[in-house]
């Protein structure tokens, strides 16, 4: 087990050379003009000049999507540690199963009356 | 006992040779390790280029053209060329862009993408790391790439990107839930997070047959994960240009590129391993069964992209949070009543 782990390791290491290697090859190849206007380098968007900031407060929408997720995906953690053990602790896990379902079901259920689940 | 047969065989015959020539078994051992990085990041490499011809063949072919054929015979070499002139393109960053986290975005994306290749079982014991959380161990790495989306989002300084940045955070969070709920099945069929446990547990029944439900809500929940049509929003040419990807040139572009297809490998990949039954298959050897598989699920994923238009972002976000997850919801307790009164009968 500890060798697979130390395998996954190793090629998180490579898998971080990887992309490193390419673009250093791609720095060899490509050209590099010696000046270039200013136009060259604004945000492209559509070819009209950028009008204001970028970085602009955002709509709350996402943020409140965000807090569900963050609630639902931590509940399916657990219920992970569960599954395995499914068909072992029978009665007990099947009981379980639907006082823990119940639990992510009321939390969507809530969610969705409070009107978080809408796009607005 | 199973035989001994195919990749691990050849695996096998590897380490026989490198034995003879190294002193340590431990050497060895990290020997073959970067052979297997290296044949990993292989697939990888060759995926993109094949991916990227065949997807332009199968377009063509669904839209009645006759798509790339003039460099090589029958335009095989295209992305050869592409991936060439991708590398000689200048390197243009925007201005007023946030500098590390632009060069950063790129490369912290490649990562998990390259990452899940580890759990994946090619063949019988042809896996890189047999993890006892496999698949737990993909579920947290490709979830890790939307970090890397909303850095090229917002480093860019485009309110196309920032917008395209912003969709990609709502939709991945959104359809990873019933994702990951529509795997949880899975794990409580096989007993396991396992892959090779999960695939030795399909020797008989493909879990596709028992859990059909859940293999509808994961193909839907995978195109959205790999922002692919129609959950292509976070791209969505004709509204947002390209999105995250917006101010990218060259090769650092081709790594966005690179993870895409990797991405849509791996979910591939996935659906063959935990619904179609991974290697298992009668007559032929293991590994050309997997390609087989997985090249069916690949073709499935382009057939959606010319088939169903695009949804709107209000039509994306009600249909993944009150369609997909309350009946990923019910798979698990239909599953569980079905396991439950199973096991009572037997």
């Amino acid at each position: 087990m500890l060798l697979d782990f130390g395998n996954v390791g190793m090629l998180l290491l490579v898998a971080l050379v990887f992309p490193l290697l390419a673009l250093g090859t791609a720095f060899f190849i490509r050209p590099r003009p010696r000046q270039h206007g200013i136009e060259k380098s604004l945000p492209y968007e559509c070819g009209v000049d950028t009008v204001g900031e970028t970085w602009v407060q955002f709509r709350a929408s996402y943020f409140l999507y965000a807090l569900v997720f963050v609630a639902f995906d931590i509940e399916t953690v657990f219920l992970y540690l569960w599954a395995i053990k499914f068909q072992e602790l029978g009665k007990f896990a099947f009981i379980e199963m639907f006082i823990f379902l119940n639990i992510l079901l009321v939390g969507l259920g809530y969610a969705w009356k409070k009107g978080a689940l809408e796009w607005k | 006992m199973q035989e001994i047969t195919g990749l691990f065989k050849i695996a096998e015959i590897l380490r026989g040779i490198l034995g003879h020539f190294l002193p340590d078994p431990q050497l060895v051992d990290i020997c073959m390790s970067l052979i297997n990085i290296g044949a990993i990041f292989t697939i990888i490499s060759l995926t993109a280029v094949v991916l990227v011809y065949t997807e332009r063949k199968v377009s063509a072919f669904m839209q009645r053209r006759s798509g790339p054929n003039r460099v090589g015979p029958g335009g095989t070499l295209q992305s050869v060329a592409d991936m060439i002139k991708l590398m000689a393109k200048e390197d243009i960053m925007p201005a007023g862009a946030d500098k590390w986290m632009w060069i950063l975005a790129p490369i912290l994306l490649f990562i998990p993408a390259a990452a899940v290749f580890v759990v994946f079982p090619f063949d019988n014991k042809a896996i890189f790391a047999d993890l006892n959380i496999g698949i737990f161990y993909f579920i947290a790495m490709s979830s890790q790439s939307v970090l890397p989306f909303l850095m090229a989002g917002w480093a860019s300084n485009n309110k196309y990107s920032l917008v395209g940045g912003m969709r990609t955070v709502a939709q991945m969070l959104s359809y990873e839930v019933p994702m990951v709920l529509s795997i949880l099945g899975i794990v409580m069929l096989a007993g396991s997070m396992r892959m090779s446990t999960i695939v030795a547990a399909q020797q008989h029944t493909w879990f596709i047959v028992l859990q059909p439900i859940a293999f509808v809500v994961y193909v839907i929940t995978a195109t959205a994960e790999i922002n692919r049509a129609p959950f292509d929003l976070v791209e969505g040419e004709s509204e947002i240009v390209a999105g995250p990807f917006t101010e990218y040139t060259g090769m650092r572009w081709a790594l966005f590129f690179l993870a895409e297809y990797a991405n849509l490998l791996a979910v591939s990949v996935i659906a063959t391993t935990l619904f179609l039954g991974g290697w298992n298959g009668p007559w032929l050897p293991g590994w050309v069964w997997f390609f087989l598989k997985v090249g069916g699920m690949i073709f499935l994923f382009m057939w959606f992209r010319w088939t169903f238009p695009r949804l709107r972002i209000d039509q994306l976000m009600s249909f993944g949070w009150k369609v997909l997850l309350p009946l990923a919801l019910l798979n698990i307790i239909v599953t569980g009543i079905g396991m439950y009164i199973y096991e009572f009968f037997s």
